[in-house]
């Protein structure tokens, strides 16, 4: 059984589509990463998973109950993060958690005990009796991370959990993740928009791009779709006619992609293919701009699927995108 | 009931934590009794008149001099001799004194040939209450000055009169009502509108419905934590503004009960209310934007300061569909005729019929998506 299905789920808001037809299966156990510039659609999709938005067409079962119809079933078996900090400031870490146990109908026996655990497992129990406002960013999304784990629900729901943090508090963050999933045997579904961070943390990557999904697989799987293993940026101080049909004919050049100034040959030898566009450079009196060599990334494979770099599109302010709030009916 | 009693504790840990609502929802109505209490509820006193006296015959002279009686007894007005009556007009003029008393040439020789003698007031008519004050104790002195004496025992005039049922009531008593209506509205409007819109925007609101929580569990949490805190502020202003106010025996129990019952009604009332009217706002300027606009519309119609028999129609209606209006008359009787239940059972009624439709219509449009 999937922890999660999904059926051309669509989500439509007057004339645009923020999620068109998405299709996936979340297996359990498995951390599922939802990947893609902000404004993709990956909040609205896991909104409509969490029974927060309802779907414009299409159908999911999460944990097996329809997320229409059995909605509430829904709620009690799932745990959700949302990408604002929504833990209450003016109440201490441990109020904050006991007041969600209460709302989740924990006896308060199972919810002491439960709390305590969670308090450990997110390294936060010196902290547990103090306000959360004098908690730090990471110290919150520690806390949240907690809060959406009190019921222990069997599937995890994280919207951008790191966005807005320092890097330490990032890798903590993935750390703490990888380490509750296995404590916890946890279904993990988390959206981001970082390559390292879906990279690292993901067992399976959902690539996401103007409402729809447009590759999906493990992060190995994914940057071995891409032609070659290493990826060459280059820029000239000229190009002259047919140049682009040169930099293809250079040996072991399996694609040539174009953006701007810039050239991005994935090669299936990189520091042959380095040599030979040197030498083709002196033939053609060209001068090298920049160069870089590297390995294929998820953000080659990220250009590969969609055309176009993550950090293209727009993006808001970290950690509080309460647009949604205000702009639609 | 568990999710409900979560959401209630999960409010009123919060409002105890924060000293400057708990401050806002009881001080400042306490501060608006006291201040409004005293600037409306005094007699004016100290006008300064001007006296310009054109005749200078004996029954002017027993005008001023009874305009100096009034300056150390009433101390409505306090007399100034004017010589010249351009100065005299400037000074009116210039807000130097509030009003210009004229005794013209003749005065004395019509007064004696009894051939309608007349005195003149020229007031400063911008400030009604000061030129009615002024008119008000003239007029009192010109009865005083045209009575026979000595006044005949026995007279076939028709007079009237009053007999008060309660003991004199200042306006700062008259008041008391209207505030204590006006604190628990305050209380509502922080806790059904401005937190409730704020929790909303900062995101607070999309954890609680992620949980299983429903409707009318949210619903009724979110109105009966905003109804107890308003209770805190009208179980205060009640005891406290009745002392500050010097209702009699203010800590009667049985009249505290009474008021408390009725506290409880108006918070649910105005709670709901508030509720209603922000259920599917989510723009956080709002709630502060009518503030001030829906407290006029509410509290002036219901006749906390004013008698609902001199609104125009329109208005009216406005005071009949108003919970403010009967909250007003109920405290009115509990706090200054201190009557039993009985005399405020249609208040009551209409405040908890309101609060049952205002919460039904609130949970029928509050939405358990984003």
């Amino acid at each position: 059984m999937f922890a999660v299905e999904v059926e051309k789920l669509t989500k439509r808001f007057g004339e645009f589509t923020a999620v068109d037809q998405v299709s996936f299966d979340v297996a359990e156990g498995e951390i599922f990463g939802l990947l893609g510039p902000n404004g993709a659609g990956k909040s609205t999709l896991i909104r409509m998973l969490t029974t927060l938005v309802p779907p414009s067409q299409g159908a999911a079962r999460v944990n097996g109950f329809d997320i229409v119809r059995q909605a509430n079933e829904v709620r009690q078996s799932i745990g959700v993060i949302p990408q604002a900090m929504t833990s209450d400031l003016e109440l201490s870490a441990y109020e904050n958690l006991t007041i969600f146990g209460k709302l989740y109908g924990i006896p308060r026996e199972q919810r002491k005990k439960t709390i305590a655990e969670l308090f450990k497992a997110v390294d936060l129990e010196q902290w547990a009796d103090k306000p959360v406002k004098q908690f730090s960013g990471g110290m919150r999304r520690r806390l949240e991370i907690a809060r959406g784990l009190v019921h222990s629900p069997k599937i995890f729901f994280l919207d951008e959990p790191t966005t807005g943090l320092d890097p330490v508090s990032r890798v903590a963050v993935w750390e703490m993740l990888a380490r509750l999933k296995q404590e916890r045997s946890l279904t993990i579904i988390v959206t981001t928009h970082y390559m390292d961070e879906a990279d690292k943390l993901c067992d399976r990557i959902a690539i996401v791009d103007h409402g729809k999904l447009v590759a999906l697989d493990s992060p190995h799987n994914l940057k071995a779709s891409v032609p070659g293993q290493g990826v060459l940026e280059v820029s000239f101080s000229r190009t002259p006619d047919g140049w682009l049909k040169t930099l293809e004919a250079l040996p072991d050049v399996a694609e040539v992609k174009q953006e701007d100034r810039v050239y991005r040959l994935a090669s299936n030898n990189a520091p042959r293919t380095t040599v030979e566009l040197i030498e083709a450079t002196r033939r053609a009196n060209i001068e090298v701009a920049s160069l870089s060599v590297q390995s294929t990334t998820l953000d080659d494979v990220f250009v590969h699927y969609t055309g176009h770099q993550i950090r293209d599109s727009l993006q808001t302010p970290a950690g509080y995108d309460t647009s949604f709030m205000y702009d639609k009916k | 009931m568990h999710r409900i009693l979560a959401m209630i504790e999960r409010d009123l840990r919060r409002f105890r934590r924060s000293p400057t609502l708990v401050l806002i929802s009881v001080v400042m109505p306490l501060v608006q009794l006291i201040v409004l209490g005293y600037a409306f509820g005094g007699k004016v006193k100290h006008l300064n008149l001007g006296v310009l006296d054109q005749d200078g015959g004996m029954p002017a002279v027993k005008v001023r001099e009874m305009c100096q009686a009034v300056a150390a007894n009433a101390q409505t007005f306090t007399p100034f001799v004017y010589h010249d009556q351009g100065l005299a007009m400037q000074d009116l003029r210039n807000g130097r004194i509030s009003g210009l008393l004229e005794i013209p040439p003749q005065f004395s020789r019509k007064h004696h040939d009894a051939d309608n003698p007349q005195i003149a007031l020229v007031e400063d008519n911008i400030d009604q209450f000061a030129a009615s004050a002024l008119e008000g104790g003239l007029n009192q002195l010109l009865v005083a000055y045209n009575a026979k004496t000595p006044a005949p025992r026995l007279t076939g005039n028709v007079t009237l009169s009053v007999v008060e049922v309660y003991p004199y009531v200042p306006y700062i008593q008259f008041l008391l009502p209207g505030t204590t209506v006006l604190a628990i509205f305050v209380s509502a409007m922080i806790g059904g509108g401005i937190i409730f819109i704020d929790d909303k925007a900062r995101g607070l609101h999309e954890g609680y419905l992620v949980t299983p929580i429903r409707k009318l569990e949210l619903i009724l949490g979110f109105t009966l934590a905003g109804a107890l805190k308003a209770i805190v502020s009208g179980v205060v202003i009640v005891t406290v503004g009745a002392i500050i106010a010097g209702i009699p025996d203010p800590l009667n129990v049985m009249r505290f009960c009474r008021a408390m019952i009725l506290v409880v009604a108006t918070a649910l009332a105005l709670i709901s209310m508030m509720f209603l009217l922000m259920v599917r706002v989510n723009d956080p300027l709002v709630p502060r934007a009518i503030f001030g606009v829906l407290n006029t519309v509410l509290f002036f119609p219901s006749g906390a300061v004013y008698p609902t028999q001199a609104f125009p129609p329109w208005m009216r209606v406005i005071t009949t569909i108003d919970p403010f209006t009967y909250a007003v008359h109920g405290f009115k009787q509990l706090l200054l005729k201190n009557t039993g239940l009985g005399a405020i059972g249609w208040d009551l009624c209409f405040l908890f019929v309101f609060s049952a439709i205002a919460m039904t219509a609130a949970t029928l449009l509050f939405r358990r998506t984003l």
